[in-house]
């Protein structure tokens, strides 16, 4: 161990590879990233920005901010459904039952809350139980039968869409009660302006302090770190963007509760998919199950989860659209919400073909797809014309990804 | 060189003992009455024909298979490996010839997969320390341990498949077919890496058809036929030797051959 070496940093030893260092070389990094198609955040970026034009040019009303607040009480529904499928995307699965898992968990809900006068929250219980089991069959029938999950659900999603249309009977559907907390919750509650404000300082001062714990922790295990000019400036740039938000959100009702507990969720999720075992297996077996199950990883056990997560997530999102719409129909679930669903989370950067993604990608993309379709609202276009607009812009987004992979595999980044 | 290393070597202690080890598929025998041998600090290289049995020992020895009949000695204690699980708790690793590493990920975590530190708070910094540290006492060439192992070379792979099952510190390592798919220079490189861990005094069990690569870092070869023991030689054999006794007879194939090329030189 007496190599000239000892005195350099551990992983710096190795003198072929070029090591950026502070911002310009932060700023190096991510374009060559992107040129080898890890494209990250970029195409949701350029596509907000694409759509915000383009709507606000049409109809000024677009970028108004009661407008904006709207889009995210709509948002936190559908994002919620996403963030469910962005855990079987992770594994190379898909859910095509998650728009009828969402329409029957409203039924439920109002069966159960309305009909029964059962507590909400046990009603609320029941309808996320049930789509626990739906995850817990599906992943049962692909782990025992090999059943490629595409059929599982596809079948789901008729056997569902039953379901709800039984429950709801003969009337057809239930009006939820305007006074209750939840139709309030999916409505008009909106945070103070104070909160909304710390909310949006909060996760630059949680980068900061935990960016700053991770370099210190890195030079004493005598390991390089980005420096802290990086840091500072990542963290200055996110808060400015929540704060001119927030702000602007402000003007308006303010910000959703809805939408805030849609981004808790989607923050407890980030922390399991990044930083514990059971996020490291996933994106595991998602790259390479065999590999996975010689490291001893149970995939078994980690597609069930996945399963069962994505349902659970589809009913609680279903009890947001609910909530929203102040009533459970035969029409909840249906139409372009298992799409738009998908869509969101192909377009927030979660691949297709397993392996690669993030929690923040649901939240991303349904961003992008609630203001493409809040914005077609707006020009009064008739549904028709709206659900071909929306399935072309998830075609897009495949295409976008497919070229990604073939890129990252010339360039050798898997 | 050899004969002094060699006497040293020797003394390293028994890790593994097979004795009259058979397996039994159905009708066909694929292993009869195979012994083998395994001390601290010791590359015995398994070699022979396609269907000498070589793969199945290897499954047996990962708790794949069980053996029909034979006992196995592990640190002197007789044990049943009757799961891949079992074998690779008790310190006997496999690396498999398809190498069996998640390219979405990066190299620290597959070295780490399935034994991540901290299962609930992933201490990222702690598992790039020890990766680095195993990496650099293996001499391993890998550019960042924060690449995912897509970027890698074939030779920088098997590197880090390797090295992950030395994470563990297992007692033996098995290595089939480790050198199959590699160039010259990467061929090298995991000989040398072999070479490092049989300094670290772990057991290594190496399969290959390639005799030269066998001969360069063998302690011991042992030689399977048709499932049974065909011979034990050291890695001063000749060449002719070794592959008469993979085939079972001085007139084989390979004789024939270099004698038919002798014959036309000298014509």
């Amino acid at each position: 161990m007496n190599t000239p070496n000892e005195n350099l940093m551990l992983d710096r030893a190795d003198t072929r590879v070029r090591h950026d260092e502070g911002i310009a070389g932060a700023l190096r990094a991510f374009i060559d990233r992107v040129r080898s198609g890890d494209l990250g955040v970029l195409p949701v970026l350029v596509g907000l920005v694409l759509i915000t034009l383009v709507f606000s040019s049409l109809n000024p009303v677009f970028l108004a901010p009661n407008n904006l607040v709207n889009l995210l009480f709509d948002a936190a529904a559908v994002g919620l459904i996403s963030l469910g499928v962005v855990c079987v995307l992770l594994l190379g699965e898909i859910d095509l039952s998650i728009g009828s898992m969402s329409g029957l968990s409203s039924a439920i809900v109002g069966v159960l809350w309305v009909d029964s006068g059962m507590p909400l929250t046990l009603a609320i219980g029941g309808a996320v139980a049930t789509g626990a089991v739906v995850g817990y069959v599906y992943a049962f029938l692909r782990n025992r039968f090999e059943m490629p999950s595409f059929v599982a659900t596809l079948a789901g999603l008729l056997a569902l869409l039953g379901m709800q249309l039984y429950l709801l009977g003969g009337t057809g559907s239930i009006n939820l009660p305007y006074a209750s907390g939840l139709v309030k919750f999916g409505q008009i509650l909106i945070m103070p302006d104070w909160l909304s404000y710390a909310l949006a300082v909060a996760p630059g001062a949680a980068m900061v302090f935990s960016g700053l714990r991770t370099m210190r922790r890195r030079s004493e295990a005598k390991l390089s770190s980005p420096g802290g000019s990086v840091l500072y400036a990542k963290a200055g740039l996110l808060t400015l963007a929540l704060l001119i938000a927030a702000y602007y959100l402000n003007l308006g009702r303010g910000v959703p509760w809805m939408f805030g507990a849609f981004v808790l969720l989607v923050v407890v999720m980030d922390y399991l998919l990044t930083r514990t075992q059971w996020g490291r297996s996933m994106f595991a077996v998602g790259g390479n199950a065999e590999a996975a199950r010689r490291s001893g990883i149970n995939v078994r056990q980690i597609r069930m989860t996945a399963f069962v997560l994505c349902s659970s997530l589809a009913a609680l999102g279903g009890v947001f659209a609910a909530a929203r719409l102040a009533s459970a129909s035969q029409q909840a679930g249906t139409g372009d919400v298992n799409l738009n669903a998908i869509a969101a989370a192909v377009i927030g950067g979660t691949s297709l073909f397993g392996g690669r993604g993030s929690a923040w990608s649901a939240l991303l993309g349904v961003l992008v797809i609630m203001a493409i379709s809040n914005g077609l609202t707006l020009l009064n276009l008739s549904s028709s014309l709206r659900y071909m607009i929306t399935g072309a812009v998830l075609a897009i987004a495949v295409i976008v990804d497919s070229l990604a992979r073939r890129s990252r595999a010339s360039h050798g980044r898997g | 060189m050899t004969s002094t290393t060699d006497g040293e070597r020797q003394a390293g202690n028994l890790i593994l003992k097979l004795r009259g080890i058979s397996k039994q598929f159905g009708a066909v025998t694929a292993l009869e009455d195979i012994e083998l041998e395994v001390h601290e600090g010791e590359v015995v290289a398994l070699v022979g024909d396609n269907g000498a049995g070589k793969s199945t020992l290897i499954k047996v020895l990962a708790g794949v298979h069980h053996p029909t009949s034979g006992t196995i000695e592990y640190c002197g204690e007789p044990v049943a490996l009757d799961s891949p699980g079992k074998a690779l708790e008790m310190g006997i690793a496999t690396v498999f010839q398809d190498l069996a590493l998640c390219e979405n990920l990066d190299v620290v975590a597959n070295l780490f997969l399935g034994h991540e530190m901290n299962p609930w708070n992933l201490d990222e910094v702690q598992m790039e320390v020890r990766a680095w540290r195993l990496l650099r006492e293996l001499a391993a060439r890998i550019p960042s341990v924060r690449e995912p192992i897509a970027s890698l070379s074939g030779g920088q792979r098997q590197t880090v498949a390797i090295a992950r099952s030395l994470l563990l510190d297992p007692k033996i390592i098995m290595l089939d077919e480790p050198t199959a798919a590699l160039g010259v220079a990467q061929t090298a490189e995991v000989l040398n890496l072999i070479e490092r861990v049989r300094e670290r005094g772990h057991g290594v069990i190496l399969i290959s058809h390639n005799m030269e690569d066998v001969r360069a870092v063998a302690d011991r070869i042992v030689v399977l036929r048709l499932g049974r023991n065909n011979g034990v030689f050291t890695a001063d054999t000749s060449h002719q030797e070794l592959v008469a006794a993979i085939t079972g007879a001085s007139e084989n194939s390979v004789s024939r051959r270099m004698a038919r090329k002798l014959e036309e030189s000298e014509a």
